[in-house]
């Protein structure tokens, strides 16, 4: 059956086609230059890059359920660079720049739409920290600018501008290169590419557990039988702690759900992406027409992939406030995942104290957008025993030193 | 949202409460004693169990009173609140079948 | 007008009334009790939409939420997008079309209301069939507390769509019994138009009542439209029915082709005869009754097409007795029509392959391919489902403690079935209560006719050349096929949710509810793998879409977010202030006469303070009264500096830090008494410090004993600054001596101030000669008054927030969250002073001793003096140390934390944290500005009154 002739698409029906083949379902083999523990966006982008970059292929990505099914699959698909400080910068805006080029490299419609962000001032602080975040953005190369209401009304008019709310709109940060994408087009993008190279991706395959011998990571226990490994790196976010402590080692993280939800398909109404973190919401219109939404993280610890209904009325009640016009969508479906979160809100990537065992954690609620630039990264640490210049400054020893690249104290920015 | 019972107060609604992280961390005896990366332990590193987990919560909007419970993480369901100063409770009936489940889990 | 469908004799509908309405652009009329969808029908409309990638005419296919094609686009009285034409009840006026893709959101604000209800009951029974009404009866009888939920108008479920008796009567006479009864009952709540949408943790169950939605225009403003139910059931049983599933088979989207159940329904609710000339095609019993019931309402059966290769007798003898001819072991095997189905072509189907196809005409094509307990809620509340290869559907199977499923929800299709488990679910939950339910005796059902397994079909092998399954919908919303199924497990797609995400199948409007299970059914048998196994598609909250604005309730607007006014604040709108939001409170930013800019308000108000006399509300600031015999213990564990020591009748400054160092809070402290201290902390912390110290004292030295108690908003608190504040005060508080020995700085007094009893700080936040005045709330505005009145002749000034920044800045006292950003300790803010070098410990000084707490090059608070006087740099600005700008990344070397135009300095100037900053001291570097850069001069940050001479006066 083909699309209706000589028309239009019907708004709603817009998403292109996944390519008739994706990837083959292999059976582990006993043993892998490299094992990477987590089938999600950052464990496929860096078995990816591994091959492309550092001519790896003896690589099998192990995933315990269905690859990319964890916070890959339920994010609301922010991409952008606009963080405060240098270290995080420099890995976030890698990792634009390789966005702006991942739909041709990967030869998959990732729908990578740069229609900007808008993060939202509410108050006298909320603009000087905004501002001092636009000026070290534009001297670090980074495209930023500060808008006034009325400039914010005009990038998106559905934003309600006017001083007569609980907490007006004083102003926005606005990067323009920003955006969203399709989380699953670019998970199945690396995806297909690894299987490509001959990369393993083995589903259904639950790590129970690290060999480690004299100090030395050689291999994993998994649901489907043990696998050797010269190297083992793991990717799992949210599981990121239950993984590291089979290796004895303890993670400065919190495993919070983070709820997010989506609409019915509209008509389009909301051109860009906004954030509030001050009124808590954050939205954008996906491809189809459906709202996208999400807010902060539940406050306890949980693996549920669950959340409490509160955070969503809440949610609904900002999100009205900064938006009327939304009054009548409705909440179609919701879901949670589990974020994993750092003391100083940024990631944790490089070596650990156990040999050729790599780390790659923390990301909170940022892994998406950091999705191509950590894989890049962390493929080059994998690859070479020593971090890349974007992930040096994300060690775990910062802890100890306490050269913390806290992004929640000035940037203020949940996403 | 859970219903969460404050030793004081009875079961209030998870709205009046705040979150207080893991349990059973004392501020070190002699914070001078320790190296940087000891002291970093303490700062910055807390466990993160998949499954019970002894935590701290505050009945914010209630009495303002700390208390501890085990909770599993999991299934995000109480099993236990007992006095801060009190020892972790040993959990009996389904809640130690919930610990037993997910101890190996935890870290 | 008439409505050319309708059966007379059926229906619960009111032929009595008439209403109008508009459906694409064309007048109809229906009556009350139709749903948008069965007057459509009525008026013999099938064509609602065409689909959303295809364009194909789509018509409707079920009778309730499950309808996945009947989706529109209220347009009249309000719009609201994407309803189904089957839920949406009609009212006059109605003004709605057919929707193939996205909705559309008014641009209007809605103007209508909602809120939200708590509420707590034992036993919540969401549903109102059979089930769910001797669930409810049960409980109720028992005396316990319960509340039932039913999405539809009335209650009965599917009591209203069939023509079952009980006891002998319509079983709606019974219903109608039950309800009365229940309504006596005090402790018992039966809501109607209510629709649990969410199972959350500890037996909270969201439900949305629409409670004026079916009145239209009508609706009266001062009710709300819909309410959210915020139920907390200590048991709960969902009754929530079956929904019933289509087979696919070529062309099974056209318009005319529908649920034979939802046909039944059509019949009975609604008095809707959806065609005049039908095919029934099943693989199961509960086709008969549609057909058999259809046949007598005047519809002619031209086949009953069955799956089965046998039929149970009684369903023969009955279609034999109205001359309806049942062909065993066929199937549909596609259909023809333009507009609208004409024509079914059936074929004999055994061991996998297809006979010769004939072709039957007809205007109604009914299907059925079993039945799926709707077990959204139940999956929601983490009850657990298995597959029941008997019946191909997925249902319960392990239930949470206090949670269960009744009737057709857990796998139960008879009525008589039904009726029994409602009562037992009931007495199951009541027992999990520690109480007793009543036996029901129950209604009589009559005899159950003998009734055979249904066949698992999932779909009939297409007779075309091509693609196989390309001409067959899975979920008709999304436009996916059969062939989209499995070109997905082509791809290497082993895992439903894949599947899912690969056709989009299970993503729209309905959620997959006639899709889901389908889907894994193909998969599984693409894949030769058990469905079992392959597991079916995770359901998500809710369970029905919710509008946003019913989630948000009453909390828009002014209930967003409490708003925190002080007592003075009537006084300070009337003299025209603008205000500030500083965390919830509203402060006065500054006050304009008229016709002045902020730039020379701020300049008139500074001059007045630093020449004159000025005034400031500072009730705001965060209050916590500190008492016990160790208060002064736990002060010098959370200050960096020493608090024990101060005498009473003292004030000290005090900075508080994390244990990571960094300073999180500061203020002053008085000593009121040997046990009692009084702190202040900045108004947006004033929570958290609160919260911050409990947390220690508390968890970590519960053996100290001190108590703490927030009393911010217990004072109204008046800075009284400038030259002549002394002046001032002593004519409003003449018993005062304010001479500078008698109450020198640091200190504070109690006194009577425009005689009411007050205490009074010398302390000063701009450098200038001040008091701070303290007065209960109660009598702010008294003394505040007395103060304006009593400072008339010295030409006293109101002053606000951003007159307080300047004055403070121009002196270097940081403002914690604007000079600090959780990076910077009490040494990078230039205040080594206000850090204890003899207290042994207090929170964060182990901090201070890391790697990178020693390095030399920390950034430091510092003066920023612009080489060009009149340029104020923004706050925000970075700072390098070259004039002009490198490619980037520019190395940044700190940013401007405040800036300001001074009046007492005839300059503008900044402060900035600049790495190496006290080092830097004359140096100058330079702040990149739109392409440029400004000089800027690196000072002390102390620009005004280095020596301190003005604050005695």
């Amino acid at each position: 059956m083909h699309p209706r002739d000589n028309a239009p698409a019907t708004p709603g029906d817009a998403l292109p086609d996944h390519p008739d083949f994706l990837w083959r379902n292999p059976d582990p083999k006993p043993s892998y230059d490299v094992v990477i523990v987590g089938g999600g966006g950052h464990g496929l982008a860096t078995a990816y890059y591994l091959a492309k970059n550092h001519g790896i292929t003896d690589i099998a990505v192990l995933e315990k359920g269905w690859l990319a099914g964890g916070n890959m699959a339920r994010n609301t698909t922010i991409i952008r660079s606009n963080y405060l400080w240098d270290e995080s910068s420099g890995i976030y805006e890698h990792s634009l720049k390789l966005w702006e080029t991942l739909e041709e490299d990967l030869d998959y419609p990732i729908l990578f739409s740069q229609r900007g962000v808008l993060n939202l001032a509410h108050s006298l602080q909320d603009i000087r920290d905004s501002k001092r975040r636009v000026y070290a953005n534009q001297l670090n190369g980074i495209d930023a600018e500060w808008l006034e209401p009325d400039e914010v009304a005009e990038v998106c008019p559905i934003v309600n501008i006017s001083p007569d709310v609980r907490y007006p709109v004083l102003g926005a940060t606005y990067q323009p290169r920003a955006g969203i994408a399709k989380h699953d087009y670019v998970a199945w993008g690396f995806a297909r590419r690894a299987d490509d190279y001959g990369i393993d991706l083995i589903q259904d395959c639950e790590v129970t557990g690290l060999d480690i011998r004299g100090g030395r990571v050689t291999g994993v226990q998994t649901t489907r039988g043990p696998i050797a490994a010269g190297k083992v790196a793991l990717a799992a976010a949210g599981h990121s702690s239950v993984l590291a402590s089979m290796a004895g080692l303890r993670l400065p993280l919190q495993s919070h759900p983070l709820q997010a939800l989506v609409s019915e398909l509209l008509e389009p109404v909301h051109p860009t992406v906004v954030m509030s973190n001050a009124v808590h919401v954050y939205v954008s219109q996906a491809h189809k027409g459906e709202l996208v939404m999400g807010a902060g993280i539940d406050s306890y610890n949980g693996y549920g992939q669950r959340g409490a209904f509160h955070i969503l009325e809440r949610q609904m009640a900002a999100a009205l406030e900064l938006f009327p016009v939304f009054a009548r969508a409705h909440m179609l479906r919701t879901w949670a995942g589990i974020v994993d979160v750092t003391p100083d809100a940024s990631p944790i990537v490089g070596t650990t104290p156990v040999e050729n065992l790599y780390l790659n954690c923390g990301w909170g609620t940022g892994g998406f957008k950091a999705t191509p630039g950590v894989g890049w990264c962390y493929a080059h640490t994998i690859a070479t025993g020593e971090p890349h210049p974007y992930n040096a400054p994300f060690t775990l020893a910062r802890f100890t030193t306490g050269a913390l690249v806290d992004e929640h104290g000035a940037a203020a920015v949940a996403h | 949202m859970q219903l969460i019972a404050c030793p004081w107060c009875g079961e209030r609604e998870e709205i009046e409460f705040h979150y207080g992280g893991q349990a059973h961390v004392a501020y070190p005896d002699d914070p001078y004693a320790l190296d940087d990366d000891q002291w970093a332990q303490y700062v910055f590193f807390r466990d993160n169990p998949k499954g019970p987990f002894a935590e701290r919560w505050v009945h914010a909007a209630g009495c303002r009173r700390w208390f501890n419970a085990v909770r599993d993480t999991v299934t995000h369901e109480f099993l236990a609140v007992y006095d801060v100063r009190a020892p972790r409770p040993l959990l009996t009936g389904s809640a130690a079948a919930a610990q037993q489940r997910k101890g190996q889990e935890a870290s | 007008m008439t409505n050319p469908f309708r059966a007379g004799g059926h229906g619960r509908i009111d032929r009595d009334t008439t209403l109008s309405f508009t459906f694409d652009g064309t007048a109809y009329t229906g009556h009350p009790g139709d749903t948008l969808a069965s007057a459509l029908l009525a008026n013999g409309v099938h064509h609602v939409a065409d689909s959303i990638k295809y364009g194909r005419p789509r018509g409707v296919l079920a009778a309730g939420a499950e309808e996945p094609n009947a989706v529109v686009q209220i347009e009249a009285p309000f719009p609201e997008p994407m309803l189904t034409g089957t839920t949406v009840e009609l009212y006059d006026g109605l003004d709605a079309r057919g929707l193939s893709g996205q909705g559309r959101l008014s641009s209007r604000p809605d103007t209508a209301r909602y809120d939200t209800l708590h509420a707590h009951c034992d036993l919540l029974v969401v549903g109102a069939g059979p089930a769910g009404l001797t669930a409810t009866l049960s409980a109720a009888r028992a005396g316990a507390r319960v509340i039932l939920v039913d999405e539809l108008p009335e209650p009965g479920g599917s009591l209203l769509g069939s023509q079952e008796l009980l006891d002998g009567r319509p079983a709606t006479e019974w219903v109608g019994e039950v309800v009365a009864e229940l309504d006596a009952c005090a402790d018992v709540q039966v809501l109607q138009r209510t629709t649990a949408f969410g199972h959350y943790d500890d037996g909270l169950v969201l439900a949305l009542e629409k409670r004026t939605d079916h009145l239209g225009a009508a609706a009266p403003a001062h009710v709300s439209r819909q309410r959210i139910w915020r139920i907390r059931a200590r048991q709960v049983v969902y009754a929530t029915g079956a929904y019933e599933r289509p087979v696919a088979f070529d062309d099974n989207d056209r318009p005319g082709i529908m649920l034979a159940g939802s046909a039944r329904t059509y019949l009975n609710r609604f008095g809707v005869l959806p065609g005049r000339q039908a095919v029934v095609f099943t693989t199961n019993d509960s086709a008969y009754p549609a057909a058999l019931e259809l046949a007598d309402a005047g519809v002619r059966i031209a086949a009953v097409v069955e799956a089965r290769e046998e039929v149970p007798a009684h369903w023969r003898t009955a279609c034999d007795e109205r001359g309806i001819e049942i062909r065993t072991g066929h199937v549909v095997t596609g259909t023809s029509g333009v507009e609208h189905v004409s024509r079914a072509h059936v074929a004999p189907f055994s061991r996998g392959r297809l006979g010769e196809r004939q072709g039957i005409d007809c205007d109604l094509l009914l299907v059925s391919g079993g039945w799926n307990p709707a077990v959204a809620l139940f999956s929601q509340a983490r009850g657990t489902l298995r597959y029941d290869a008997g019946i191909g559907a997925f249902v319960p199977a392990q239930a949470p403690g206090s949670v269960r499923t009744a009737g057709s929800a857990g796998g139960t299709f008879t009525l008589a079935g039904c009726l029994a488990d409602g009562g037992d679910a009931a007495s199951r939950a009541l027992s999990a209560l520690g109480r007793t339910g009543r036996t029901l005796t129950l209604p009589s059902t009559g005899p159950l006719p003998q009734g055979a397994p249904g066949r698992v079909l999932w779909r009939v092998p297409s007779p075309r050349d091509g693609q196989d399954g390309s001409h067959q919908f899975v979920d008709l919303q999304r436009d996916a096929l059969v062939s989209d199924v499995l070109r997905a497990t082509g791809a290497g797609l082993r895992s439903v949710e894949h599947v899912k995400r690969y056709t989009t199948i299970g993503t729209a409007h309905d959620q997959g509810r006639t899709s889901g299970v389908m889907t894994s059914g193909i998969v599984a048998e693409a894949l030769g793998v058990d469905v079992a196994d392959l597991g079916t598609m995770r359901l998500r909250p809710p369970a029905v879409p919710v509008a946003f604005a019913a989630l948000a309730g009453r909390n828009r607007g002014e209930l967003f977010d409490p708003v925190r006014v002080t007592a003075l604040h009537s006084w300070h709108a009337e003299h025209g202030a603008l205000f500030e939001d500083v965390g919830q409170w509203k402060r006065p930013w500054y006050y304009p006469q008229p016709g002045e800019s902020m730039e020379e308000a701020v300049l008139r108000e500074c001059r007045a303070a630093r020449t004159g006399v000025a005034m400031m509300d500072g009730s705001t600031l965060g209050k916590i009264n500190v008492q016990g015999p160790d208060a002064g213990v736990l002060l010098d564990r959370l200050y960096t500096n020493m608090m024990s020591t101060l005498k009473v009748g003292r004030v000290r400054y005090g900075v508080m830090c994390g244990v990571d160092g960094m300073a999180i809070d500061d203020g002053t402290v008085i000593r009121v008494a040997e046990q009692e201290f009084l702190l202040t902390t900045t108004t947006g912390n004033a929570a958290k410090v609160l919260e911050w110290m409990e947390e220690w004292l508390q968890t970590e030295w519960p053996d100290l004993r001190v108590h703490l108690t927030s009393v911010t908003e217990h004072w109204v608190t008046i800075p009284l600054v400038g030259p002549r504040s002394r002046d001032v005060l002593a004519l409003v508080a003449p018993d005062l001596d304010a001479d500078n020995d008698a109450f020198p700085f640091m200190s504070w007094r109690d006194a009577t101030v425009a005689g009411i009893p007050a205490r009074v700080c010398r302390i000063s936040f701009s450098g200038e000669l001040a008091y701070e005045i303290n007065v209960p709330a109660w009598d702010g505005i008294t003394v505040w008054n007395a103060l304006y009145a009593a400072g008339g002749p010295f030409g006293i000034t109101p002053y606000g927030t951003e007159t307080m920044h300047v004055l403070r800045a121009e002196k270097a006292y940081p403002i914690i969250g604007q000079d600090t950003d959780g990076t910077v300790t009490p040494q990078d803010l230039g205040m080594s002073w206000v850090v204890s070098k003899k207290k042994p410990d207090f929170i964060g000084k182990r901090s201070f001793s890391r790697e990178e707490n020693q390095r030399g090059d920390r950034k430091q608070l510092v003066g920023l003096l612009p080489a060009d006087e009149r340029v104020l740099l923004p706050e925000g600005a970075q700072i390098i140390a070259t004039s002009s700008i490198p490619q980037p990344p520019v190395p940044m070397l700190g940013h401007v934390t405040s800036s300001y135009r001074s009046d007492a300095l005839q300059r503008t100037f900044a402060l900035a944290l600049v790495r190496s900053g006290s080092e830097r001291i004359g140096e100058t570097l330079y702040v990149p500005l739109d392409g440029r850069t400004v000089p800027v001069t690196v000072t002390d940050p102390v620009l005004f009154d280095k020596e301190g001479s003005r604050r005695d006066g």
